[in-house]
């Protein structure tokens, strides 16, 4: 017997006092974020707001005309940074440093030594705080949002969901998503917050209409 | 070879050396009392607190009763998605597995996102014991692994650990491994996980395998998901060629929408945070991003042993967040590591018996750890009845399957209900001990298992006359 | 009918002050109190330890003792809450399905001494007089099996003369446990030594809970390091009046109603 039948068999031996029929699920917990009213979308903008910062991500709201001069300063400090395909040129235009295109693929090294990455996101969750990228246009593969230090994520305020419930349902499962809710950190040293251990330790997001 | 839990002492025996170390007991109360009060807070932010947990309670046990199904499914879908399913019944036959597919890779040197059930199994001893070095690369499991420990924590492995320990570990083994920790590396928490993100770096970006456990496992779709702090599982999930991830069948969640439950419940109860920095979820392989070669290996290992027990297959809910072990009064005391088992606290008392049996001294004296008090109940996300299942584990220690028992225990406690069941004869009994109590001195140590008591406290005053007697004598008090 | 004392075994053989207490008080109240002699022990320790089988004998043995009383009362909220959380699974355990059908029966009819005042009695201020500085531990079995909640504050606060002080980390377990002070000395000691540190941290003279079995642990360690603070079951605070006066002992609270 191969042990995909033994397991099976086990399991099938270990429930046999269960009922067979699925048992209907309680659902009563919230679908929003508990502080916000259902439809109040500036609501939800200002709790996201409000989380990234806790973070320690740097918030900016920014009018659509001004993404290029918000990028550019995002990217101040920075001298090269990523452009994932299907990022608009023009959001770099303001900016001088050097902009590294992922195509062909950049080595694992290349984006080591690369500052920055620019990227769009799928979708934010206002109550956690969260960016979801799925690969997707202007978002591109997840090694470059993880190797260089510095992690621009423009974000369009349509794209803010109150909660996790109401996220989750609008995103694509096949594709591999990174859920990122604040710069990397650990608290594996008596209990005290270190940001920055191996991913981006720095996040600033752009907020545009 | 890497050390392992293999002899351990029995708990009371572990926990006299624990209880006596000043040291450990500092770290682990600063630890735990932090990550409480932190998740305390949060949870206090969500009014349908409650709500979660019956949810999360009940898809668990939804999973458990039709997790047959539930991995056929998955199996159906990894493979769909351009991933290999493996099966292994035990944990030779996982570590066998591994071994395998590492081998065929033709690497040595492979790196590792923090796994409880890979330490369960023993996997980095027999991928050493086969040549393979397998790096750690969470902070902490690095900390355990550099320092040639053991964990003492589900979620935080060197909570026992403080930090002028950690930096002496990381100044005298990082150069054995790799790159050097730096020659003025002091003992301040930032330039410790600054050390860290260069000596791991290196491993990162060359390691062409990397091996994962994964929190969540969704049937409908067969998307694994990893939640992470550090960005080193990123790392792992991303960079490698290979991915190897060696999941507990217990891990299944039945639906994608499912996950917004656990999702919510894990961070507030494990770190106190509302979600961790990373979480990152993925569907077999994928085209042009990750690895190209994806393994699932389920493994089984003793949890349809568990699944099996009425009583204790809740506890295969468990979502492995610690905070029953950060809120137990019994660990805080006594660190992880006296549980004899990567899985320590509360979960540990009650998840190692069910999975081995309760058929050495060791794993016999887990059910035992605990004073009952309960604290567990209320913080565990999945609603797990510690205190139901610790009871029903004792029972079968006492009078049901267990191999090990306690014969001496059972004489005397039979003894004495052999009397208190007999009125007449409890009588009797009462009168004696009043008699008896006046001639013990207060500060007397008693003999044989009862110097336990004794050790620490006196002993209460013998009053001269029961209540009993006191009834009888002035007729219910109205004489 | 007159509602029955489980007195239990402990507080029988090492406590007889804590039913004498009880039945001071319930009479007081207006209750008329029996003591069924044939009584003995709950199983609480039995079955705590694994032993079920063993206690279903005392259970079928409770349910001969009480079965005809329509109330039970108990000063003790572990042996008081055994009934309900414990028979059912011990007469399983023993196969017995006319024990199953009886522990069912009475379990609703047995009552935590401190739940029987606010709840079936609807009493807080008890009329009682205690004009000392007194702290509270709530045992594990009174906050989370039992959950008696704030019942025994708003019962303690209502006395007289009283200056009552609240315990700090007073939800953490004092580390009794049952067998498992024995069979865990050493965790058990330590859990117990922060218990200790704490009411002494009050400068309580007293401290009260609702289980004298966790009372005779801390205040063992009290003794033991040569401290003089007074363990109290509730209920001899709750029975004491104003005709008592203060305990003789124990130094007298002269604000106390003040606070």
């Amino acid at each position: 017997m191969s042990s995909r039948e033994t397991v099976l068999r086990r399991i099938r031996q270990a429930t046999a006092d269960l009922p067979r029929d699925p048992t209907p699920t309680p659902r009563s917990y919230l679908r929003h974020a508990p502080t916000v009213a259902p439809g109040d979308q500036d609501g939800v903008l200002a709790l996201l707001i409000e989380r990234l910062t806790e973070y320690g991500a740097e918030v900016r709201r920014v009018a659509d005309a001004d993404l290029s001069v918000a990028v550019a300063h995002a990217l101040a400090a920075a001298r090269s940074a990523v452009a994932p395909a299907g990022l608009p040129d023009a959001w770099l235009a303001q900016w001088y440093g050097l902009v590294r295109r992922d195509a062909p693929p950049l080595t694992p090294a290349e984006l080591d030594a690369t500052d920055a990455v620019v990227t769009t996101c799928a979708a934010a969750i206002a109550e956690s705080g969260t960016l979801v990228l799925d690969g997707g246009p202007g978002q591109g593969r997840r090694a470059p949002t993880l190797l260089p230090d510095l992690h621009v994520c423009v974000v369009r305020e349509s794209q803010v969901h109150s909660a996790m419930p109401e996220a989750i349902g609008r995103l694509d499962a096949s594709r591999p998503l990174t859920w990122i809710s604040g710069p990397s950190a650990t608290a594996d040293i008596e209990m005290i917050r270190v940001q920055g251990v191996h991913g981006p330790r720095r996040l600033t997001v752009l907020l545009v209409p | 070879m890497s050390k392992t839990f293999m002899g351990w002492p029995t708990f009371p025996k572990a926990a006299e050396t624990a209880t006596a170390d000043e040291q450990l007991r500092a770290n682990v109360r600063r630890a735990t009392h932090t990550i409480r009060t932190k998740r305390a807070a949060l949870v206090e932010e969500r009014p349908d607190w409650q709500d979660l947990r019956d949810t999360a309670a009940a898809l668990k046990d939804d999973v458990l009763a039709h997790l047959d199904t539930y991995l056929e499914q998955i199996e159906e879908k990894v493979t769909a998605a351009g991933g290999t399913v493996h099966w292994a019944a035990d944990a030779d036959e996982a570590n066998r597995i591994v071994t395998g597919l590492v081998r065929d890779t033709g690497e040595s040197e492979i790196v590792k996102v923090k796994s409880m059930l890979t330490e369960e199994i023993g996997l980095d001893g027999a991928l050493e014991a086969a040549g393979i070095s397998a790096r750690e690369t969470d902070l902490a499991a690095t900390i355990v692994q550099l320092g040639d420990d053991l964990p003492s924590h589900v979620v935080v492995p060197a909570l026992h650990r403080n930090r002028s320990e950690i930096r002496d570990i990381f100044a005298r083994e990082m150069g054995k491994h790799g790159r050097p920790a730096p020659e003025d590396l002091t003992d301040e928490p930032e330039e410790l996980a600054e050390a860290a993100r260069l000596h791991m770096r290196e491993k990162f970006l060359k390691a062409k395998v990397a091996v994962s456990g994964a929190n969540f496992m969704v049937a409908e779709t067969g998307t694994l998901c990893i939640v992470e702090s550090e960005g080193n599982g990123r790392m792992c999930l991303t960079l490698a060629d290979t991915l190897i991830s060696v999941v507990g069948i217990e891990k299944t969640v039945p639906t994608w929408q499912d996950l917004e439950v656990y999702l919510q419940l894990l961070a507030r109860s494990a770190t106190g945070e509302r979600m961790a920095p990373y979480t990152s979820t993925w569907t077999g392989v994928t085209d042009g991003d990750g690895p190209r070669a994806f393994h699932l290996v389920l493994v089984d290992n003793g949890r349809t042993r568990a699944l099996a027990d009425p009583v204790g297959r809740q506890a295969l809910r468990c979502i492995r967040c610690g905070a029953c072990m950060n809120i137990c009064p019994v660990y805080e005391r006594t660190g992880g590591q006296t549980y004899g088992s990567v899985y320590p606290g509360p979960i540990g008392a009650i998840l190692n018996p069910l999975l081995k049996g309760a058929d050495d001294p060791q794993t016999a004296s887990l059910p035992y750890a605990s004073s009952l008090c309960g604290a567990c109940n209320e913080v565990c996300p999945v609603k797990i009845r510690f205190t139901d299942v610790l009871l029903k584990l004792r029972h079968d220690v006492a009078e049901g399957d267990a191999k090990v028992k306690h014969r001496a225990e059972k004489v005397a406690l039979k003894a004495v209900e052999g009397v208190m069941d007999r009125g007449p004869l409890w009588n009797a009994a009462v009168k004696a001990a009043g008699t008896a109590g006046r001639l013990l001195p207060k500060d007397m140590n008693l003999p044989g298992p009862l110097h336990g008591w004794t050790d620490s406290r006196a002993l209460p005053d013998i009053p001269k006359e029961s209540f009993r007697s006191w009834w009888k004598r002035t007729e219910g008090g109205t004489k | 009918m007159p509602t029955a004392l489980f007195v239990t075994c402990l507080n029988d053989t090492l406590y007889p002050g804590t039913g004498q207490a009880a039945v001071t008080l319930l009479r007081r109240l207006g209750v008329a109190v029996d003591f069924p002699q044939q009584q003995s022990c709950c199983g609480q320790m039995h079955y705590n330890t694994g032993y079920r089988k063993e206690t279903a004998k005392l259970a079928r043995h409770f349910v001969e003792v009480f079965g005809e009383y329509d109330e039970i009362v108990v000063p003790s909220a572990s042996c008081g809450g055994l009934p309900s959380e414990a028979y059912e699974s011990a007469a399983e355990a023993a196969g017995d399905a006319g024990l199953l059908r009886d522990v069912r029966e009475i379990a609703p009819r047995v009552h935590e001494l401190t739940q029987y005042l606010t709840d079936t009695l609807g009493v807080e201020d008890v009329g009682a007089h205690f004009p000392h500085r007194v702290t509270y531990h709530p045992t594990c079995h009174s906050l989370r099996a039992r959950g008696l909640g704030d019942r025994p504050y708003r019962l303690l606060r209502a006395v007289g003369g009283i200056d009552f002080v609240e315990l700090p980390a007073q939800e953490e377990c004092c580390g009794f446990g049952g067998t498992f002070s024995v069979k865990n000395g050493a965790v058990s000691g330590a859990m117990n030594g922060d218990k200790a540190r704490h009411v002494l941290e009050t400068g309580a003279h007293v401290l009260a809970a609702v289980d004298n079995s966790c009372l005779m642990n801390i205040g063992g360690r009290l003794t033991k390091d040569g401290h003089a603070v007074r363990t109290m079951h509730l209920v001899e605070i709750l029975a004491r009046t104003e005709a008592d006066g203060p305990l003789a002992d124990v130094p007298v609270a002269r604000n106390g109603a003040l606070r």
